[in-house]
């Protein structure tokens, strides 16, 4: 659908990387453009709202845009563990239009055949087909050898390389961090430190062969430290999580609760304190959903047995807004974790309030107080860590390329 | 003998229904000091009445009890098929070989289609941790966990309190409670429920618990589940009341966790020399089945007057038979034991 009038939102505040202001937004034919409303225009009153970039949801495991709508998200990256693994130029070409017009969808390629983690995938046809980037998967490649040649090639191809950092020896079948909590209940489980290995010689391969590396959940005070220390010395990697690592320690998996079964697990609470306190200082550049929503036939299970995943598209915003309440970050940080950054890293112009941007755009009411039911949900399932927890702030408006969605 | 009225247990505990306010027993992480008593004074007669020629009872006649059993097992099921029998109720035994879930039934499906069955209390052990709590949620009588992946087994855990116990008594000693008493559980801690349930259930009652293990078979900070933390097993016998041995469950290993089972021995192996180390007249459990030789030479565990291994199973049924009892007594209506709906706490 094209925006077939300009638009103009008056009254609001926009939320820009500058900063909070208080300006009209005036787009046309879908982009973002300077100059004041004009007759004739599309109106429409923030009056009491803020203007934001619609969220760029850097790693998704399901298409499903009533939670994306509902949770303010208008571009989101497909994981590759799809059904089959999105390892085909055709498949990737397939899914890049599934989602339009008013949701755009951006496939990640899957960085080896089949994600088994030992060939190498056709990344070249799968970036001409309109993959964004390579991801391994919910699994980390073991094999560093496979790693390096993968990471030496999508350099060559300008893309970057996704990666799930939690070494396969130590993770094996776990389904908890070992500690107190894990003993307790007698699950399976590995040690927090399979991430910082994993981090450890992901960012060293990446050193080697010079490629751009997004570390797609960093969840432990020690593989956030190797974050840190690699980004002082200039190599291009960064880092993201999903709410559920800030909000949640392993405390949360008592009475078995399968929805607090994750990839990688819930980790103790001086780590989920890490994880806060990388966001605040920049270590962190991505907050994103990892929406995986799993029905009682993956969930309604022993929690070993169960499937590993949330529902976390419609929590996505709010949660992070919590963050913001908290004054561990503010505003336009939030928006540089939820739509700027992940733009930059996918090679989208979008997620930011600028002239010449893509016109995805929401009205927020930060304010407005919700509970989130894992009953009544907008997403395929409700598997939400969060249930029954009170919230704040809804997108109460939304655009895609300046065409306002019904939701 | 007959049986005396339900409810025999002395008036130090609560009366009726609040001396054990719980519809299931998953856990003994879930019960109090006075709970873990309280089921043991209830289990003291049936130990009694099992050392009778004719030992049945009509107490639970009538009420059907599933033995549901997702994993294989002897002497447990034997252990409460034999119970639930002399209580008079009609027992049948579920093995998983054999039903729906090969088909690919799911667990709460099963555990619905029992419930549907109208059992009276359903007896249940899993491979998942976790497993039983999650039948128990969707059933409406009372589950026991018969052992639910390395999470818990209650029932061993309070069988072993009591054998241990009455040993004391033939000892002399007549403390209701084990405080001030030293006990070293050795071997495979990371996979055992037996481990879990015991080290709660002897820190209830006062004890000493150690804990014994090569590293890679010890679950992390296992410290703060209270017990004192050992991997020279000399050391931690030293000064032990009670050594309390694990078998090796190489059926839920994942990996290699030790060199080889003569290597397992010559570090952890309760040999006659080892057992010197504990203190004189220190008592030897095993919650079976044994390994021979690997864990414990038979020596030590056919050792008249230390090894209490036999005795423990025979304490089984009598512990058996008292939550059986206990649980159900809502459901046969005995008095004070909560004929209001949701009067479990």
């Amino acid at each position: 659908m094209k925006q077939l009038r300009p638009l103009s939102i008056t009254n609001g505040r926009l939320v820009t990387p500058q900063g909070v202001v208080e300006a009209p937004l005036r787009c046309v034919e879908g982009v973002i453009v300077e100059g004041d409303p004009q007759v004739g225009d599309d109106m429409v009153d923030a009056r009491g709202q803020l203007v934001v970039p619609g969220l760029v949801d850097l790693g998704v495991f399901a298409i499903d845009k009533p939670a994306f709508h509902f949770g303010g998200i208008t571009r989101a990256a497909l994981m590759p563990d799809q059904s089959p693994p999105l390892d085909h130029p055709a498949l990737v070409r397939f899914l890049a239009q599934s989602g339009k017009p008013d949701l755009w969808v951006h496939p990640l390629a899957a960085a080896t055949q089949g994600l088994a983690g030992a060939q190498m995938a056709e990344l070249a046809l799968m970036r001409d087909a309109g993959a964004r980037a390579v991801a391994t998967g919910r699994k980390w490649i073991g094999d560093s050898g496979v790693m390096l040649r993968l990471l030496q090639y999508a350099a060559m191809l300008g893309m970057v390389v996704v990666s799930h950092a939690e070494d396969a020896g130590l993770a094996g079948n776990a389904a908890a961090t070992a500690g107190e909590m894990a003993t307790r209940l007698g699950l399976p489980s590995a040690p927090a430190g399979a991430e910082a290995l994993a981090v450890a010689r992901d960012i060293a391969l990446a050193e080697m062969s010079g490629a751009r590396l997004h570390l797609r959940q960093v969840t432990t005070r020690a593989g956030l430290e190797l974050v840190r220390a690699a980004k002082a010395r200039g190599v291009a990697v960064t880092a993201g999580v999903t709410p559920a690592h800030f909000m949640l320690s392993d405390l949360a998996l008592g009475d078995y609760r399968t929805f607090a079964r994750l990839s990688p697990p819930l980790r103790c609470e001086d780590d989920r304190q890490a994880v806060v306190e990388a966001i605040g200082d920049g270590t962190i550049d991505v907050v994103a959903s990892g929406h995986d929503p799993r029905g009682p036939e993956d969930k309604r299970l022993p929690f070993a047995d169960a499937a590993p995943g949330m529902a976390g598209a419609e929590t996505l915003l709010a949660m992070t807004l919590t963050l913001v309440r908290d004054e561990e970050i503010d505003m336009p940080r939030a928006f540089d974790l939820l739509a700027r950054n992940p733009a930059r890293l996918l090679g989208v112009a979008a997620g930011v309030l600028a002239p010449g941007m893509e016109a995805d755009l929401a009205l927020l009411d930060p304010d407005t107080p919700w509970v989130v039911d894992s009953r009544e949900m907008a997403a395929a399932a409700g598997n939400t860590p969060f249930d029954r927890q009170p919230v704040q702030g809804r997108v109460t408006m939304l655009w895609k390329g300046g065409v306002a969605i019904d939701r | 003998m007959t049986l005396p009225p339900n409810h025999s247990a002395s008036h130090r505990f609560p009366a009726g229904g609040r001396a054990f306010p719980h519809r299931d027993l998953i856990a003994i992480g879930a019960l109090e000091r006075h709970e873990i008593l309280y089921l043991l004074a209830e289990a003291e007669q049936y130990v009694e009445f099992n050392r009778q020629a004719a030992k049945h009872s009509d107490r639970l006649a009538g009420l059907t009890i599933i033995n549901a059993f997702f994993e294989n097992s002897t002497r447990t099921l034997l252990s409460f098929e034999i119970a639930g029998k002399r209580l008079g109720a009609d027992v049948i035994n579920m093995h998983a070989a054999q039903s729906s879930v090969k088909k690919g039934e799911t667990l709460i499906d099963t555990a619905m289609t029992l419930n549907a069955m109208r059992a009276d209390a359903i007896v249940i052990r899993h491979g998942s941790s976790g497993a039983v709590g999650l039948i128990a949620s969707k059933v409406d009588c009372p589950v026991l966990n018969a052992g639910d992946g390395q999470h818990e087994h209650p029932t061993q855990a309070l069988l072993d309190a009591l054998a241990l116990r009455h040993k004391l008594r033939e000892l002399g000693h007549q403390a209701e409670d084990f405080t001030g008493l030293t006990v070293t559980i050795c071997g495979d801690v990371l996979h055992s429920r037996v481990a879990r349930s015991n080290m709660l259930c002897l820190q209830a009652m006062g004890a000493t618990v150690r804990v014994c293990a090569p590293p890679s078979l010890m679950p992390a900070e296992v410290e703060r589940v209270g017990v004192e933390v050992f991997h020279d097993f000399d050391a931690a016998l030293h000064g032990a009341d009670v050594v309390m041995m694990l078998r090796l469950q190489n059926e839920r290993m994942d990996g290699q966790f030790i060199p080889s089972p003569r290597e397992y021995r010559h570090l952890y192996g309760l040999s006659p020399e080892r057992l010197a180390l504990a203190r004189p007249e220190a008592i030897v459990m095993h919650p079976g089945p044994m390994n021979r030789g690997v864990e414990i030479d038979s020596t030590v565990a056919d050792l008249p007057g230390r090894s209490i291994i036999t005795s423990q199973v025979e304490m089984g049924v009598a512990m058996r038979m008292a939550c059986l009892d206990v649980l159900t007594r809502k459901a046969r209506g005995v008095p004070g034991w909560g004929v209001a709906k949701g009067e479990w706490v």
